[in-house]
C-alpha cells in the first residue's frame, strides 16, 4: 500500500528466524519486483528482420510496448530441416539485437531536411516561378549552384515538409529530363534482397521516368568476375546448411564466426562429425581458431598458393595416378576436353588462342546455326572430332532436330551418339610443340616478392593437327593439356620450365610459392593432398568458403580462379557438401523474376536503363584524371603493346561503344530532344542516331565527361551509405562529383603530366557535377551529411517488405511493428509521393515523349553471341550495327504526366510479353489476373484503369510473390517447362510436387517459408539435398551458360588472351603509386611507415548496424580504428590507442591505432564503413576532417571486366562489368602530433534560410 | 522586526520541519527509484574516497553533536554533572575536530563537483545547490567557534538549546523570543540549517534516512514471503 507504512512493523513480528538464526523469513514489500516483471511485458510481438547486406536474413521477434519498439529477440520457429541436419535457428547476432536502438536514437532522421542555402534559393525562386522554372533558375546559375554545393558536408540543414521537398525533387528531375535527358537522373541502391520493395520503389520510379539504376554488387567488389567467366553465373553458392554435408572445409579469406555469425554453427557442428577445417588468412582471424591447419600467406598472394595446390592435385590425382571420379567429372562437366587452337609465333613457338569452333571446319562441321559458337572435342570411342551437345551455340536459334541439344549429355550433337570426350591429345598427338605462357611472378613491386623466372615461359605441349575450312592445318590441344603446362607439370615431353618434383623451383610448384607467400611447401602439399583425397573418396564433399577479402584485389580473378580450379579438378562443384561457397552479401534475391517486373517497371516499358556503378563513379568522380596505373603494366608479355594502347577509361569508352558495357548518360545529346528533332525532320530516331554517331556529330558522354552536358546531374541514394562506405576514392567524390571540401592530395594528369587518355576529351576538371543529391535514410549517415536533401525513411521495424539470403532457403518479411516514427515514411510511400508530385509539376514541360535507350548486349539473350571477334566500328573495322557491333538502340515511349498512375498499377506488358529471366520466358496472364483479385483494380479513369493496384508496400510484395516461380508453384512449373524446351530434358519434376503452393505476404509473417526450386538458380530446394550451386548443372545436365556450356578453366576472348588471363596465373598486386610520393613530404616530427591497406568487415557492424550505434561502439574503441602489427607499431613509435594518421595521394584518415599480434607485419586493417561523423578529429595532412576508409583508396578498372557480347562475358546488371577493387593500396602511417577536433562554431546556414 | 523574527524562528522551523518529514515520506512512497545517494564515484574516482570519508565522518559527528547537544534537556546535563562551560569546551573541541575533517572533505568534493567535467555534466542543479548550502552552513558553523571562544561560559549555547527545545516542544512564540537574543552569525546558521531541512526531501540527502544499519546484523538469508 505504502512503502513507508509497510515498514512500520515495530509491533508486529515479521521476522521468523530459521536455521539457527542464519536465515529469516520476512514480510517485506515485494512491489519493487514488478519493475523487473514489467520490463519484459509487452503489448505485441511482430515478426521482422533487418534489411541489411549481412547475409543473415534472420527472423526476429520485435516487441512493442505502449506503442514503442522496446527490444528484439531471435525467433525460433523456422520450419524444421530434414532428419540428419541441425536446425537453422537460432539466427541473429548482437549486431541485429542492438538495432532497436536506432528507432528512437538522437541519430534518427525525423523530418525531411534540406540544405539551408538551397532552401533559401528555392523559396526565393519559387515565390515568382513555377517549380520547374524555379529549379532551372538555380541549377543553371553557376553562382547560385556553387552557393550550396560548396557547403555540402558542412552541416546547415533545415527542416522542411513533405509537400515542399517532393516538389523540389520533382522539379529538379523534370527540368533535368527536359534540359539534358532522362539519363541524367540516376539512383543508387544496393542489394535488393535485403528489402525488395524498398529497392523497387526507387527503381520503379526511375525506370518509369527513364533514369539510370546504378549497379552495386560489382561496385562493392563483391561480384567475383571469375564466376561469370567460369560459369556464366553471377554468383551461386551453397546455403550454410550444406556446410554440414561437407567433410573437408577450407575457409579461405572468410571469417565465418565473425561475418556469418548466425550460420557459423553449421561449421562448428560438422566438426564434431570429423570434418577437417583449414583456414587460409594472412591475419590471425576469429576463424583461425577453428582451424586444424592455419595457413597464413602474405596478403594478396593467394593465387600463388592456389596454383601450387593445383600443381599437387594435377600431379597426384590426374596425371600420375588418376582418380576415376575426377576423371569422369572433368570430362563431362568442364572444358578440359575442349580443343584450343595453337597459333604460331614469329620465333617458332606457339601460343594458345581461341577455342576451335565448328565454323573453323569445313561446312561448319554440319552445324548450320551459330557454328562460330560451337566448340569441339575428340571422341575416344570413334576417334572422331565431334561437336558435343551443350555449347552456347545450341542455346539460341536452333531449329528442328537440333532443338533441345543444349544439355550436358555426353553426346555428339548431330547423331545423338554417345561419346567419351578425350581429355588429352597426348595419346593421339601429331607433334610436341613449344608453347609460350605469360609469367607475371617476375614483376617487381616495392612491397611484394618476385621470382627471377622468365616472364615468358616456353613449355612443351602435345598437339594434334586439324584441317580447317580454308584447307590449312591448325594445331590444337585440349584445355587439359594447356592447363597441365600452365601449372608447370613435367609430362615427360621434354623442354624446360616444368617440374618433376614439388621441390623444383619452377612456377607453380609448392617450392616456388614459398618465396611469394611465405607458406612452407610441406603444408601446401599436405593440404592439397588431403583436400583432393577427401573429394575423391566422398565424390566432391570438399568445400571452400571464401569471402570478399580475396576478391578485393585488382587481380581478384586470379585468386578466385585459382581456388575454383581446385574445386573443379576435384569434382566438388554441384555436389552436396562441396563447392565454392562465396559469401559477401545478400545478393540472392530469390524471387528475382517476380521482382524485376515490379522494380524496373517492365510491366510498363522495356528496357530499363541499367548502368554499371564502378565505371559510372570512376568516370564521374573524375578518378580517371588521377590515374597512375598504366594498362601496359598489366598487359601479357606475349601481347604487342602497339595493339593495346590507352588508359583504363579508353578501354571503357571502347567497350561502351561496342555495346559491351552500358553508359550513363548515353550521349552528348538529350535523347528526348534528339528523337523529337528526328521525327520533325521525318527520320526514324534510331537511324538518325546511328548516322550521328558515325559522323561524329553525336558522341558517347564518357568520351567527354567534363563537358557540362554530360554531367550526371541528379542522384538518389537510398538503402545505402554510398559516401560513408562503398565510395572508393571518397575524396574524389567530394571534389569532383559534389564540388565541396575534400582531401585529395595528388595533382591530376593535366598538372602533373602522365599518360592521358586517347579516346577522351581532356578539359579542365569540372567540379560539383551533381545538381541535386537526395538521400533516404533513417539515420544521419555520412552520405546524408553530404546530401542536399535527406528524407526520413521508415526503419526495418516500421515497414512491410521481403528479405532473402544466400545462406538459407527461407523468405522473410519485414513487418511494420509500429508506424514510421516522427515524419518518416516507408521508401514505397516516399517514391510514390515523389512520383505523384512529378506527374503534376512536369505538365507543361514534359508530355508523351520518345526516348532512345542504348542497351548493351545482354547476358542470357540471343544477342550474347553478337561478337565472336572484336571489331570496333569507330576504328572502321566494321559497320555500326546497333545490337551487333554497338549497343542496341531502342525507342521507348515515356508518358511523363502518367508516371504516378503507372507507378501504382501493374502495367499491360506482362500480359502481352510475359515474364521471365535468364534466357527463358513464360506466359503470366493468369498471375496478373490473380493479382487483380488480390489487390483489386484501379477504378479511376486513365492509363491504369482496370489494372491491378499497387498502392501499399504489401501490394507491391504480393506482386513479387505472385509473379516469381520461387514463391508460386504454378509459375515454377511453367518456368521449368520453358527451360525443358531448350535443354530437351524434362525438368518439371523439380517443381511439380509444389505446384499448388503459393506463398502470400501474410504466410511469411506467420512463419518463414522455404522457397520453391526454379531454373533461375542452379541449386534445388527439396527434401533430399541442401541448396548447392551447380547442382542442377551436374545432376540435371543443364549446361553452364558459357561458350562451351561447361565450367571453363580456359577463357578465349582476345582481351583475356591480351591481358594474359586465358588460364589462371599468379599475378602480384598492382602498384598504385599513391603512398611513396608523400613519404617524408609532410612531416610532423613522427616517424612514418608504409603499410598495405586492407578494409575487412568489422566485428561490430557487418552492415547489420552501423558505426554510429552507441551500443556497438561501446564494445569497441568508440570511433574509427586502424589495426597494425606490433612490429610496425614499434618502428613508428606507436602505442595502442594512439591517434594516428593514414594518408596517401588520395586523402587522409585520422583514427586510433589498435596494435595487435593478430596483424602481420606490413599490413594494416581498417574495418570498412566506420562513419566519419563519430569521434573523428581533423587531419594534419588535409586540414579538413579525417576521412573514411575510402579516403585513401581509389577505383581502378580492369579491361577484362569490360568484355561484352561474348557469351558468358556479356553485360548483365550486377552480373558482369568493372569492379571496385581497393586492396592493392598502400598508406603512410604515423602518430599524430596534435589532435584538432575542429569543433569551433561556423556561420550558421540555418540562419541563412531564415529559420 | 518582531514579525519577521517570529516568522523566521517561530514559524519557519515548522514549515521546514513539515516539508522535511512529509516531503520525505511522499518521496519515499512515490519515488522509490530516486531514493538513493546517487554516487558519482564511478565517474571520477581520483581522491574521491578520502574526501568522501572525511566529509561523511565529519558531518556525522557534527550531526550527532548537534542532536545531543541541542536537544538534551539542561536538567539531564545537570544530573550528569556536566557544566555549561565544560559542555561548551567539548562542543568547541569535538565540533572543531569534526568540522575541520568535514571542511577538508567538503572542499575537495565541491571542487570536484564543479570542476570535474564528467561529474559536473552528471550533476543536477539541486546536487550543486545542496552541496554549496552544506558548504556554507559548515563554514558558518566553523565561524561560530572563534566567537564561542569569547563566551566560554556557555550562556549563548544555553540560549540556542532553549530555542531548539522550544521548537520541538511546539512552543513557536517562545522559541522566536529566545532566538531574538542570539547573534547575527548564529541566526544565519539557524536559518540555513532550517533551509537545508526544507530542501532535504528534494535532494539526494534523502539517502540519510536509509543508512543500512540493519545490514550489519542481517542473517545470511532473507526469504520474503509475501
Amino acid at each position: 500500500m505504502s512503502h513507508f507504512l509497510d515498514r512500520l512493523t515495530f509491533f508486529r513480528k515479521t521476522r521468523e528466524p530459521f536455521a539457527d538464526g542464519h536465515g529469516a523469513r520476512t514480510d517485506e514489500d515485494r512491489g519493487w519486483e514488478d519493475a523487473y516483471r514489467l520490463r519484459w511485458q509487452h503489448d505485441k510481438i511482430v515478426r521482422s528482420t533487418h534489411g541489411v547486406n549481412c547475409t543473415g536474413s534472420c527472423s526476429w521477434k520485435i516487441y512493442v510496448k505502449n506503442g514503442l519498439v522496446t527490444w528484439e529477440t531471435q525467433q525460433t520457429d523456422y520450419p524444421r530441416t530434414r532428419d540428419d541436419l541441425p536446425n537453422h535457428e537460432p539466427r541473429g547476432c548482437q549486431r541485429g539485437a542492438s538495432y532497436s536502438w536506432y528507432l528512437y536514437s538522437a541519430n534518427r532522421v525525423k523530418y525531411p531536411m534540406v540544405r539551408g542555402r538551397l532552401m533559401q534559393l528555392w523559396r526565393e525562386a519559387r515565390a515568382t516561378k513555377d517549380p520547374v522554372e524555379a529549379w532551372a533558375s538555380i541549377a543553371s546559375d553557376p553562382a547560385k549552384a556553387a552557393e550550396y554545393k560548396t557547403r555540402r558536408g558542412l552541416g546547415g540543414f533545415v527542416r522542411a515538409d513533405w509537400a515542399e521537398v517532393n516538389e523540389l525533387i520533382a522539379a529538379a528531375n523534370a527540368w533535368t529530363i527536359k534540359q539534358y535527358g532522362p539519363d541524367r537522373v540516376s539512383g543508387f541502391s544496393p542489394i535488393p534482397a535485403m528489402s525488395m520493395v524498398s529497392y523497387a520503389a526507387g527503381s520503379r520510379y526511375l525506370s518509369l521516368i527513364g533514369g539510370n539504376c546504378l549497379s552495386f554488387y560489382d561496385w562493392y567488389c563483391d561480384l567475383p568476375p571469375a564466376s561469370p567467366m567460369i560459369w556464366g553465373e553471377q554468383t551461386d553458392v551453397p546455403e550454410s546448411a550444406d556446410w554440414y554435408n561437407s567433410s573437408f572445409i577450407m575457409m579461405w579469406g572468410s571469417n565465418v564466426p565473425q561475418t556469418r555469425t548466425p550460420d557459423a554453427h553449421f561449421m562448428t557442428e560438422v566438426r564434431y562429425k570429423g570434418t577437417k577445417t583449414v583456414v587460409v588468412t594472412p591475419d590471425y582471424s576469429e576463424a583461425s581458431k577453428f582451424a586444424d591447419i592455419w595457413l597464413h600467406p602474405k596478403q594478396g598472394t593467394d593465387a600463388a598458393l592456389a596454383m601450387a595446390m593445383g600443381h599437387v592435385i594435377l600431379r597426384e590425382f590426374h596425371l600420375d595416378a588418376k582418380s576415376e571420379y575426377f576423371d569422369k567429372y572433368v570430362r563431362e562437366t568442364t572444358d578440359f576436353p575442349v580443343l584450343v587452337v595453337l597459333d604460331a609465333r614469329a620465333d617458332g613457338s606457339y601460343v594458345n588462342g581461341r577455342f576451335l569452333r565448328a565454323a573453323d571446319l569445313e561446312g561448319g562441321a554440319g552445324q548450320a546455326n551459330n557454328p562460330e559458337w560451337k566448340t569441339l572435342a575428340f571422341d575416344e570411342k570413334t576417334g572422331n572430332l565431334i561437336v558435343p551437345n551443350g555449347s552456347i551455340g545450341f542455346r539460341w536459334g536452333e531449329k528442328d532436330s537440333l532443338v533441345g541439344k543444349w544439355n550436358l549429355e555426353p553426346r555428339e550433337s548431330l547423331t545423338g551418339a554417345d561419346a567419351q570426350f578425350r581429355l588429352s591429345v597426348n595419346e593421339i598427338r601429331d607433334a610436341v610443340v613449344p608453347v609460350a605462357f605469360p609469367y607475371f611472378g617476375a614483376t617487381k613491386h616495392p612491397h611484394f616478392a618476385h621470382t627471377n623466372h622468365d616472364e615468358i615461359q616456353i613449355r612443351n605441349v602435345p598437339a594434334k593437327k586439324v584441317r580447317l575450312a580454308d584447307g590449312s592445318e591448325a594445331l590444337v590441344a585440349t584445355v587439359y593439356d594447356l592447363t597441365l603446362a600452365q601449372y608447370g607439370l613435367d609430362r615427360g615431353l621434354g623442354g624446360g620450365n616444368v617440374a618433376a618434383s614439388f621441390d623444383d623451383d619452377v612456377p607453380y610448384t609448392p617450392a616456388w610459392q614459398e618465396k611469394i607467400t611465405g607458406v612452407p611447401r610441406a603444408q601446401v602439399i599436405a593440404v592439397a593432398r588431403q583436400f583432393a583425397e577427401n573429394a575423391d573418396r566422398t565424390h566432391g564433399r570438399s568445400m571452400i568458403i571464401i569471402g570478399a577479402a580475396m576478391n578485393h584485389w585488382y587481380h581478384m580473378d586470379m585468386n578466385y580462379r585459382g581456388v575454383i580450379n581446385l574445386l573443379m579438378m576435384c569434382g566438388c562443384i554441384g555436389q552436396s557438401g562441396g563447392g565454392w561457397a562465396h559469401y559477401v552479401g545478400q545478393e540472392k534475391l530469390r524471387p528475382q523474376t517476380g521482382w524485376t517486373a515490379l522494380a524496373f517497371a517492365l510491366d510498363w516499358n522495356r528496357p530499363p536503363r541499367h548502368m554499371n556503378g564502378t565505371s559510372f563513379f570512376y568516370i564521374h568522380s573524375s578518378q580517371w584524371r588521377h590515374e597512375k596505373l598504366a594498362m601496359s603494366e598489366i598487359l601479357s608479355p606475349l601481347a604487342d603493346p602497339k595493339d593495346w594502347q590507352g588508359t583504363q577509361i579508353d578501354y571503357n569508352v571502347r567497350s561502351a561503344r561496342m555495346g559491351w558495357l552500358p553508359t550513363a548518360p548515353h550521349f552528348n545529346v538529350n535523347t528526348l530532344k534528339f528523337a523529337k528533332e528526328a521525327v520533325a525532320a521525318g527520320k526514324a530516331p534510331v537511324e538518325h542516331l546511328v548516322a550521328g554517331l558515325k559522323s561524329g556529330k553525336v558522341d558517347f558522354a564518357f568520351a567527354d565527361p567534363d563537358n557540362p552536358v554530360n554531367f550526371p546531374r541528379n542522384l538518389f541514394v537510398w538503402r545505402s551509405n554510398l559516401l560513408g562506405s562503398s565510395g572508393k576514392g571518397h575524396e574524389y567524390f567530394l571534389k569532383y562529383l559534389l564540388g565541396t571540401t575534400h582531401g585529395v592530395q595528388g595533382k591530376d594528369l593535366g598538372e602533373e603530366g602522365g599518360e592521358k587518355p586517347l579516346e577522351v576529351q581532356w578539359r579542365e576538371g569540372a567540379t560539383g557535377k551533381l545538381d541535386l543529391l537526395v538521400t533516404l535514410d533513417f539515420r544521419m549517415s555520412t552520405t546524408c551529411m553530404y546530401s542536399d536533401i535527406v528524407l526520413p525513411t521508415a526503419t526495418w521495424y516500421e515497414k512491410n517488405d521481403l528479405n532473402t539470403s544466400d545462406m538459407h532457403p527461407f523468405i522473410h518479411p519485414l513487418s511494420a511493428a509500429v508506424d514510421p516514427a516522427w515524419e518518416s515514411r516507408t521508401d514505397w510511400d516516399i517514391f510514390k509521393g515523389i512520383a505523384e508530385k512529378f506527374s503534376e509539376v512536369c505538365r507543361g514541360h514534359l508530355g508523351v515523349e520518345q526516348d532512345i535507350v542504348a542497351l548493351p548486349t545482354q547476358h542470357d539473350t540471343p544477342n550474347e553471341l553478337a561478337m565472336p571477334e572484336v571489331r570496333d566500328w569507330k576504328k572502321g573495322e566494321c559497320e555500326l550495327i546497333p545490337g551487333k557491333t554497338g549497343p542496341s538502340l531502342v525507342v521507348v515511349e515515356r508518358d511523363y504526366p502518367n508516371t504516378f498512375k503507372k507507378f501504382t498499377s501493374v502495367g499491360p506488358l506482362l500480359d502481352k510479353l510475359g515474364n521471365g529471366g535468364k534466357g527463358i520466358s513464360w506466359n503470366t496472364v493468369h498471375e496478373v489476373e490473380a493479382l487483380a483479385t488480390l489487390n483489386y483494380t484501379v477504378l479511376e479513369d486513365g492509363v491504369s484503369k482496370g489494372r491491378p493496384r499497387i498502392d501499399s508496400d504489401i501490394d507491391a510484395a504480393e506482386v513479387i510473390l505472385m509473379l516469381a516461380p520461387e514463391t508460386n508453384g504454378h509459375v515454377a512449373v511453367k518456368s521449368w517447362a520453358a527451360l525443358s524446351k531448350i535443354t530437351g530434358r524434362d525438368h518439371t519434376h523439380l517443381a511439380l510436387p509444389k505446384e499448388h503452393e503459393k506463398i502470400r505476404y501474410r504466410d511469411i509473417q506467420a512463419q518463414p517459408r522455404k522457397i520453391i526450386s526454379s531454373p533461375t538458380w542452379s541449386g534445388l530446394e527439396d527434401e533430399n539435398v541442401s541448396y548447392n550451386a551447380g547442382y542442377t548443372n551436374v545432376h540435371e545436365l543443364i549446361p553452364w551458360r558459357t561458350v562451351t556450356g561447361r565450367q571453363q578453366f580456359y577463357q578465349d576472348h582476345p582481351w583475356m588472351l591480351g591481358f594474359g588471363e586465358a588460364m589462371c596465373a599468379y599475378r602480384p598486386p598492382v602498384d598504385m603509386k599513391a603512398a611513396e610520393p608523400l613519404l617524408g613530404k609532410r612531416q610532423n616530427g613522427q616517424p612514418e611507415i608504409v603499410l598495405n591497406f586492407i578494409t575487412p568487415h568489422q566485428k561490430w557492424g557487418i552492415h547489420s548496424t552501423y558505426t554510429d550505434n552507441l551500443l556497438m561502439l561501446t564494445l569497441s574503441r568508440g570511433g574509427p580504428i586502424i589495426w597494425i602489427s606490433e612490429v610496425d607499431a614499434k618502428k613508428a613509435g606507436i602505442e595502442d590507442n594512439d591517434w594516428i594518421e593514414a594518408f596517401n595521394l588520395n586523402g587522409a584518415i585520422a583514427a586510433r591505432a589498435v596494435v595487435s599480434q593478430r596483424v602481420p607485419e606490413g599490413m594494416s586493417m581498417m574495418y570498412h564503413a566506420q562513419e566519419k561523423i563519430v569521434n573523428t578529429p581533423g587531419s594534419e595532412v588535409t586540414g579538413t576532417r579525417g576521412g573514411i576508409h575510402n579516403s585513401v583508396t581509389r577505383t581502378v578498372l580492369k579491361p577484362t571486366h569490360m568484355i561484352g557480347s561474348y557469351a558468358q562475358q556479356s553485360y548483365g546488371f550486377n552480373y558482369y562489368g568493372t569492379v571496385g577493387a581497393n586492396r592493392d593500396e598502400f598508406i603512410v602511417v604515423r602518430k599524430m602530433a596534435k589532435i584538432d577536433w575542429m569543433d569551433e562554431e561556423v556561420d550558421s546556414d540555418a540562419q541563412a534560410a531564415g529559420h | 522586526m518582531s514579525y519577521l523574527n517570529d516568522l523566521l524562528f517561530g514559524v519557519y522551523p515548522y514549515i521546514a520541519g513539515t516539508v522535511f518529514l512529509i516531503g520525505s515520506l511522499l518521496r519515499f512512497d512515490r519515488d522509490q527509484y530516486t531514493w538513493k545517494a546517487h554516487s558519482s564515484q564511478m565517474l571520477s574516482n581520483a581522491g574521491f574516497r578520502r574526501a568522501s570519508n572525511l566529509f561523511h565522518i565529519g558531518i556525522i559527528g557534527i550531526f550527532f553533536g548537534h542532536l545531543a547537544g541541542l536537544l538534551t534537556p539542561v536538567a539531564v546535563w545537570h544530573a550528569l554533572g556536566v557544566s555549561a562551560s565544560f559542555k561548551q569546551w567539548v562542543a568547541i573541541v569535538l565540533g572543531g575536530l569534526f568540522g575541520t575533517m568535514c571542511f577538508i572533505g567538503l572542499t575537495a568534493l565541491v571542487h570536484r563537483r564543479l570542476n570535474d567535467a564528467r561529474v559536473r555534466a552528471n550533476s543536477s542543479r539541486m546536487d550543486i545547490v545542496i552541496l554549496l548550502l552544506l558548504y556554507g552552513q559548515l563554514i558558518l558553523g566553523l565561524l561560530t567557534i572563534p566567537v564561542s571562544l569569547f563566551h566560554l561560559d556557555g550562556a549563548n549555547m544555553l540560549t540556542l538549546m532553549a530555542w531548539a527545545q522550544h521548537i520541538v516542544t511546539f512552543d513557536g512564540p517562545g522559541a522566536a523570543a529566545i532566538a531574538a537574543n542570539v547573534g547575527g552569525l548564529f541566526k544565519l546558521h539557524l536559518l540555513l540549517g532550517m533551509t537545508i531541512f526544507l530542501l532535504f526531501p528534494f535532494s539526494r540527502l534523502v539517502h540519510v534516512w536509509s543508512v543500512p544499519l540493519g545490514y550489519v546484523k542481517r542473517p545470511y538469508q532473507i526469504v520474503r514471503q509475501r
